[in-house]
């Protein structure tokens, strides 16, 4: 059985695209990531389409229902999408709301997330408008629940609240994901580079960012760059 | 970069070049109206746990404001692993928190293992291997803690005890990985390899050798009066403070919080498992060194049944995930490099099965997609909780590994503990931290 990920394309040819998904953009042709040689293998005209962006809809199962809806009470339209996949709750915030829903997540007897595990950030450069994410992971100790509020950003207008006022913690989290992502947090007491030099250019973790290196030889033959190697994909 | 300074802006400035501290101390007070020192300790120093550096305010002996900076062993784990597949992020994540490999092994084939959705496909012996290999570990890393800890507070022969009891751990990581760290042992869908012949054997002479090891430890500092004045009510950090800054693990539980992943969230099959949660009242730097010992003691018992379920009714179980599309060949001989192939599964794939010989071809040169998605699991790391957030998109390669360590956020704490102490405070306080800066830095 095929499926619409990996169905070869044909050039002239309709694809019939399935009416219940839409067609999600290209992540990638081709199956082995070869772009230096001919494709021997016939395999160079696979298509392969992004993931949908995932929002689930209700019941979500578990603990997820009653938090989401102490939440949504609380913090009325600030929430933008829930995902709930491999059992784990992820809410899409607005980022203007951030800070309010942050607090509420604290501070509500019924949610009680006391415990923060820090900030993550994550680049999508395909996600237009949303380019950056900032993502953190709560735990209450209180009813041994978790949950994940994300955030994102557009990389023209790369800010977001800072959470330190809530979770203090999140001082050296924040400071991490500005070097790395460039995502700058409003209202943070010192946002300066952490991991880098400070006259660093650039964000690291960004997918614009090359890892860099330099070829290896060994003995006459000479490896690339790792960013630079031939590499299925 | 400038290389003077405006004196007008940064105040007199002091150059030392070693041997002139009276001198410059002197000179600092006469002419400081306020009589504030600002100096900086590390980035190499012996007892600042490799190269951290402290920026300390001190007013006379006491500390008025404490600045921890880091960064100076910033490695790209995390970006080098985007250009890995996953199976090769596990010889990545090893490296960072150097004294606990094993565990950081563990959280990111969790992350992998919840992203593939195969956490219930994985066979209890490669369980029990993991939760053995952990534990051990945890003693390991633990007696590093308290080695260094007694050096740095002017003792040397805690750290020798710990070391030399260190040793046997090593000794049985390379006699069952094939390295004394760095071991990439544990991988997505299992363990590397299954445990040589006698590997059960050594971990038994271990298990009747340490006890004695540990109260050997425990005689010379439970109840040491120079120990006890430099740790007792030093380096103060409550519930309320490691609440705030998100601080876990051993700290924490010294604050009299029974947290502990094994127990409130198990995985790796905890929950089978009899032990207790080590805590203590006493938010200070000797509850945080009891909490340690009594977890290396707790962490003997799971030992003892992990061995016992791997030597009895787990015995010749694989070790490794049946599905052939993500788990690599783990019945490996072992050979004089440490390392060992599968002699059986050469012959396989080299001898009579073109489609095998491809077949592992492309699971090691390609590796496994992993469905697109994020996911994070969490362990419960000697130093606190240790949370991989692992992102797919479907492919061959990790788009995003974040480790959540937690020597970086409970460095965090390290100002709350040492600001209003002592000069000499600031030591016990970092050794009562156990950060160790691979792990921060990443």
């Amino acid at each position: 059985m095929t499926s619409p990920d990996n169905l070869p394309e044909v050039p002239g040819a309709e694809v019939p695209a399935t009416p219940e998904v839409p067609e999600a953009p290209i992540a990638r042709r081709g199956m082995f990531g070869a772009a230096d040689s001919g494709d021997t293998s016939g395999y160079g005209g696979l298509v392969v389409r992004r993931a949908p962006q995932l929002s689930s809809p209700r019941p979500y199962g578990g603990y997820f229902d009653e938090l989401v809806d102490t939440l949504e009470s609380a913090v009325d339209g600030a929430i933008e999408r829930v995902v709930v996949d491999r059992g784990e709750l992820t809410l899409h915030v607005k980022r203007e709301r951030l800070l309010e829903v942050a607090q509420k997540l604290r501070d509500d007897p019924a949610l009680r997330f006391e415990l923060s595990l820090g900030v993550s950030g994550v680049h999508y450069p395909h996600l237009a408008g949303e380019e950056l994410h900032a993502v953190y992971h709560l735990c209450s100790i209180t009813h041994n629940r978790r949950v994940r509020v994300e955030v994102s950003c557009p990389d023209s207008d790369p800010h977001i609240p800072s959470t330190v006022g809530v979770y203090p913690g999140h001082d050296w989290h924040e400071r991490e994901t500005y070097d790395f992502f460039g995502i700058v947090f409003d209202g943070h007491p010192a946002l300066t580079r952490i991991m880098m030099p400070d006259d660093w250019d650039g964000h690291p973790q960004r997918k614009d960012y090359p890892l860099g290196g330099i070829p290896v030889e060994y003995r006459g033959a000479k490896v690339p760059a790792p960013d630079q190697r031939r590499a299925y994909q | 970069m400038t290389t003077g300074y405006d004196e007008a802006t940064e105040g007199k400035v002091y150059s030392v070049g070693g041997a002139d501290w009276d001198e410059v101390v002197t000179a600092g007070v006469r002419d400081s109206e306020a009589e504030r020192l600002v100096v900086n300790m590390g980035p190499q120093h012996p007892s600042t746990h490799g190269v951290l550096r402290l920026v300390l305010t001190l007013d006379g002996e006491t500390v008025t404001e404490a600045r921890g900076v880091i960064g100076y062993l910033h490695t790209g784990i995390e970006k080098n692993m985007e250009y890995r597949t996953w199976t090769q992020g596990t010889t990545f994540v090893t490296r960072m928190d150097y004294l606990s490999p094993i565990f950081n092994e563990t959280a990111y084939c969790l992350g992998v293992e919840k992203l593939l959705g195969i956490e219930d496909r994985i066979p209890d012996r490669a369980q029990a291997i993991r939760v053995m290999m952990m534990e051990l570990n945890r003693i390991s890393s633990h007696l590093v803690a308290m080695g260094t800890f007694g050096m740095e507070l002017g003792a040397t022969t805690p750290f020798l005890f710990g070391y030399r009891d260190r040793e046997m751990i090593m000794d049985l990581f390379e006699y069952i990985t094939g390295l004394r760290m760095n071991h990439a042992y544990i991988r997505p869908g299992g363990v590397s390899v299954d445990l040589p012949a006698g590997a059960v054997d050594k971990v038994g002479e271990f298990l009747k050798e340490m006890p004695k090891r540990i109260k050997d430890i425990r005689k010379l500092l439970d109840a040491n009066p120079v120990y006890l004045s430099r740790t007792r009510d030093v380096a103060y950090l409550d519930l309320t403070g490691c609440m705030a800054l998100g601080i876990t693990g051993p700290i924490l539980r010294a604050a009299g919080l029974p947290w502990d992943l094994r127990k409130s969230q198990p995985y790796c099959g905890y929950e089978t498992y009899e032990f207790e949660v080590a805590t203590e009242r006493g938010c200070d730097v000797y509850s945080r060194y009891l909490v340690r010992m009594r977890e290396m003691e707790e962490s003997l018992k799971i030992v003892e049944q992990a061995l016992d379920r791997i030597a009895g009714p787990l015995k010749g179980d694989p070790v490794m995930i049946e599905d052939k599309k993500i788990g690599w060949p783990a019945q490996l001989a072992l050979g004089p490099d440490g390392f060992g192939n599968s002699p059986d599964h050469i012959a396989h794939i080299m001898g009579s099965s073109m489609e095998a010989l491809i077949h592992h071809f492309k699971l090691v040169t390609e590796g496994f997609r992993v469905p697109a998605g994020q996911a994070y699991a969490s362990i419960e790391s000697p130093k606190g909780e240790l949370g991989a957030h692992v992102v797919s998109d479907g492919g061959t390669r990790p788009y995003r590994v974040h480790f959540r360590e937690p020597s970086f956020c409970n460095l965090q704490g390290f100002p709350a503990m040492a600001e209003g102490g002592q000069v000499a405070d600031v030591i016990a306080a970092v050794a009562s931290i156990d950060p160790v800066m691979g792990g921060v830095d990443r």
